[in-house]
């Protein structure tokens, strides 16, 4: 099998599992006051104080949650209802138009339940966020803003956001900065910085940790309305029952990822521009989307695993199941619930055409990626590619 | 064999699918998303268009065990079946928007792309025996045959169908869903029209194609016996619903003889008015010589009549031998010889 899927989920790294089974043995309530809640609260304590270092923040910032959705919903509900309540006039809500749903449909929800004004960021043809597209967002009425939310690295194209420029802007207005770094983190580095973001969501299961188990890191002084109230967990801001045994492994894929991603990202970039080099040989049409292989500096950057390619005159469902049947796995970008491929909302923002967006598959690589997994796929692709073209034309597409 | 099995989501497509993978094939399912905003949850017996019927469906095909996947023809459905169907009803017609779907959808752009994509067959729950010749019979259920909906289909279509169910009753479907393990075994069957919910079909075309009052005529007398609000909601052969103020002199029932959307116009009369001798259908498949002798069918679940076919170029002339009543233009008209379907067309025209 050729697992070519590493932003859906990536492995369980090793470390990661024998932390997890070895914590999941164990009795404990890190809540509890005898000896087996302090095992676990020590074991809880430990993985945030090693989280922390990894993102250069202080332990009493990381607030462990269930996951990169929660995470996203905890910022940015729980930071416009704590700026409502003092500031009922920010009511401006700005994020960028290539955010993952997570981050999208909750400020839809925001917009169309509790009064806030969405607006959209631009976003160039490679998927990046303009520092002045943010500056003259926010100017239009910065006394009205009530937060600011940019990824850090997207989710389908791979696309670097200016995240330290952007967070920069809007602290200059005083208003804060969030952004979804669950792509991004272990990867390239992602730290909380000087003057970077107030909020940052992380995910374990991207970085070869468990499903289930992620975390908000929350600058100091920035309040947050809880979004689930009980046992005061977390500094209240998240009640509920640690996780420990995912704590623990979230906290030990986070320090092999980390120590790995200089090394890891030149092997894994190398491997990607291979891939990308090899399939457009074999289907010359092909066009990458998002930020071009090895990104001048200053220009917009990708993420090291990520290669994103429109396959005109296809559509990216026949090639994902025409590859699926030759054991190759990929992705299609989103999917709405009824399992029905959409047009991906990140390329149709970026300016590509419809039929352009319905064309393109997302290859992910990962630390399990190795120069087989693409020889597997340069040898599937021409074959698959002409079967799907077949049905495209069928179906009225173009390819031009 | 590669095979295509389009999974609804129902006990029969799932025990189809079942079949084609014991048979040995290289069995993928798929659903088909034909509702542009699928509902979450089904009320009550009707479609296969919902979520719920897609989680069905993707659950079956986990316990076949085979990769599955939905086919979003939401687009291609809603013009080449929803406006077929609105537009029908706006020239006065009765159409059958299930042998339109198999005739454009299922056994079209489905088949086609299966077969672009490498796949060799598409299998699905209908219940009706294919021969290795490419003859369609009738399921062995009378009750659940589905032979109608499928006797339009051209030779090339059924061709690469392959129905796994003709040779069982709906019973022994439930049974061997059950005994396979397979959660849909009790599913209530679907009735209706699918892409209308709560199956007020007058309702839904009111809010598609809005009022349009006209008259309600005696066709013997021409008095104008009452007012309607839309032809659209008549079919040919109705009799419920008319609302007429007068009683006819005879005192009997009176039914709809004739719509006429241009005048906006409905014509009702006594039932023996409603009698058809002859049928003209188009677009008809019709693979036979001069006049053949043979059963016609005019509506799903309706009864055969004997009667005689003649194709006329692409035409179908059908006379029946013994005369059935409210036969609606739109309908189709599948002819049989015994439980062998002979070919079919659509109705373009009545006679009495």
């Amino acid at each position: 099998m050729t697992y070519l899927d590493h932003a859906a989920t990536t492995p369980m790294r090793p470390e990661a599992l024998a932390a997890y089974a070895a914590v999941l043995a164990d009795t404990g309530n890190a809540s509890s006051l005898h000896a087996s809640g302090r095992r676990a609260r020590r074991i809880v304590e430990e993985s945030r104080e090693a989280l922390a270092g990894v993102l250069g923040a202080r332990p009493s910032d990381v607030v462990f949650t269930g996951g990169g959705t929660e995470g996203d919903n905890l910022a940015l509900k729980g930071l416009y209802w704590a700026r409502r309540r003092v500031e009922p006039a920010r009511r401006r809500v700005l994020v960028s138009a290539v955010e993952h749903r997570a981050v999208l449909d909750t400020v839809q929800w925001l917009g169309a339940e509790q009064g806030a004004e969405v607006e959209l960021l631009d976003v160039d043809a490679a998927g990046m966020v303009h520092p002045d597209t943010l500056a003259a967002a926010i100017e239009r009425d910065p006394a009205a803003v009530a937060l600011v939310s940019v990824m850090w690295a997207n989710s389908e194209v791979g696309t670097v956001e200016p995240v330290a420029e952007l967070a920069a802007v809007a602290h200059r207005h005083g208003v804060p900065f969030h952004t979804d770094a669950v792509q991004a983190f272990g990867q390239i580095p992602v730290t909380v910085g000087e003057d970077g973001p107030d909020a940052i969501t992380v995910s374990a299961h991207k970085i070869g940790g468990p499903v289930g188990v992620g975390a908000l890191v929350v600058r100091r002084g920035l309040v947050l309305e809880p979004l689930t109230h009980g046992g005061g967990q977390e500094r209240d801001i998240r009640s509920g029952t640690l996780n420990t045994a995912g704590v623990a492994a979230f906290a030990a894929a986070a320090a092999t990822a980390c120590a790995q991603a200089p090394r890891e990202s030149v092997r894994l970039a190398a491997l990607r521009d291979d891939l990308v080099r090899r399939v457009q040989e074999k289907v010359p049409g092909a066009v990458l989307n998002g930020a071009p292989l090895g990104g001048a500096p200053g220009g917009p950057q990708r993420l090291p695993g990520n290669a994103h390619l429109t396959f005109p005159g296809c559509e990216g469902d026949s090639l994902l199941m025409l590859l699926d049947a030759r054991g190759i796995e990929c992705s299609t970008g989103s999917a709405c619930s009824a399992g029905v491929a959409r047009p991906s909302h990140v390329l149709l923002a970026m300016g590509a055409g419809e039929e352009h967006a319905r064309g393109s598959l997302r290859f992910s690589l990962g630390h399990s990626s190795r120069a087989a997994d693409v020889d597997a796929l340069v040898e599937a692709i021409g074959p698959v590619v002409e079967r799907a073209s077949r049905a495209g034309a069928l179906a009225g597409m173009t390819g031009t | 064999m590669r095979v295509l099995a389009a999974m609804s989501g129902g006990v029969d497509s799932a025990v189809a699918a079942a079949r084609a993978v014991d048979a040995g094939h290289d069995v993928t399912g798929v659903h088909l998303a034909l509702s542009r905003s699928p509902e979450s949850d089904r009320t009550g017996a009707r479609g296969c268009c919902t979520l719920e019927d897609a989680r069905d469906a993707r659950r079956a095909a986990d316990v076949l065990g085979i990769p599955f996947y939905v086919w979003d023809l939401a687009e291609r459905f809603e013009t080449e079946v929803i406006e077929e169907f609105v537009q029908s009803y706006e020239a006065g017609r009765t159409p059958n928007p299930c042998v339109r779907c198999n005739e454009r959808i299922k056994f079209a752009a489905v088949l086609d792309r299966a077969l672009a994509l490498g796949f060799d067959a598409v299998v699905t729950g209908h219940h009706a025996r294919l021969d290795p010749d490419g003859t369609l019979r009738r399921s062995v259920d009378p009750d659940k045959d589905q032979s109608y909906v499928l006797g339009t289909l051209r030779p090339e279509q059924l061709g690469a169908a392959r129905f796994p169910l003709g040779d069982s009753t709906k019973a022994q479907v439930r049974q061997e869903a059950a005994a396979r393990g397979l959660a849909v075994a009790d599913k209530p069957d679907s009735h209706d029209i699918c892409f209308i919910s709560g199956g007020d079909t007058g309702g839904w075309l009111r809010e598609r194609i809005g009022s349009r009052p006209g008259p309600i005529v005696d066709s013997r007398t021409g008095q104008t016996l009452g007012e309607h609000d839309g032809t659209f909601a008549f079919t040919v052969g109705q009799r419920r619903g008319l609302r007429l103020g007068h009683p006819a002199p005879d005192g009997r029932p009176r039914y709809v003889l004739d719509i006429s959307p241009v005048t906006s116009t409905v014509t009702v009369g006594p039932a023996e008015d409603l009698d058809i001798r002859r049928l003209v259908a188009d677009r008809a498949v019709w693979p036979h010589e001069g006049v053949v002798s043979c059963q016609a069918q005019v509506r799903a679940h309706g009864g055969v009549v004997p009667a005689e076919a003649e194709a006329r170029g692409d035409e179908l002339v059908v006379t029946l031998v013994s005369p059935v009543r409210g036969t609606a233009a739109g309908q189709a008209v599948v002819l049989y010889d015994g439980d062998r379907v002979l070919g079919g067309g659509h109705i373009r025209a009545t006679a009495g």
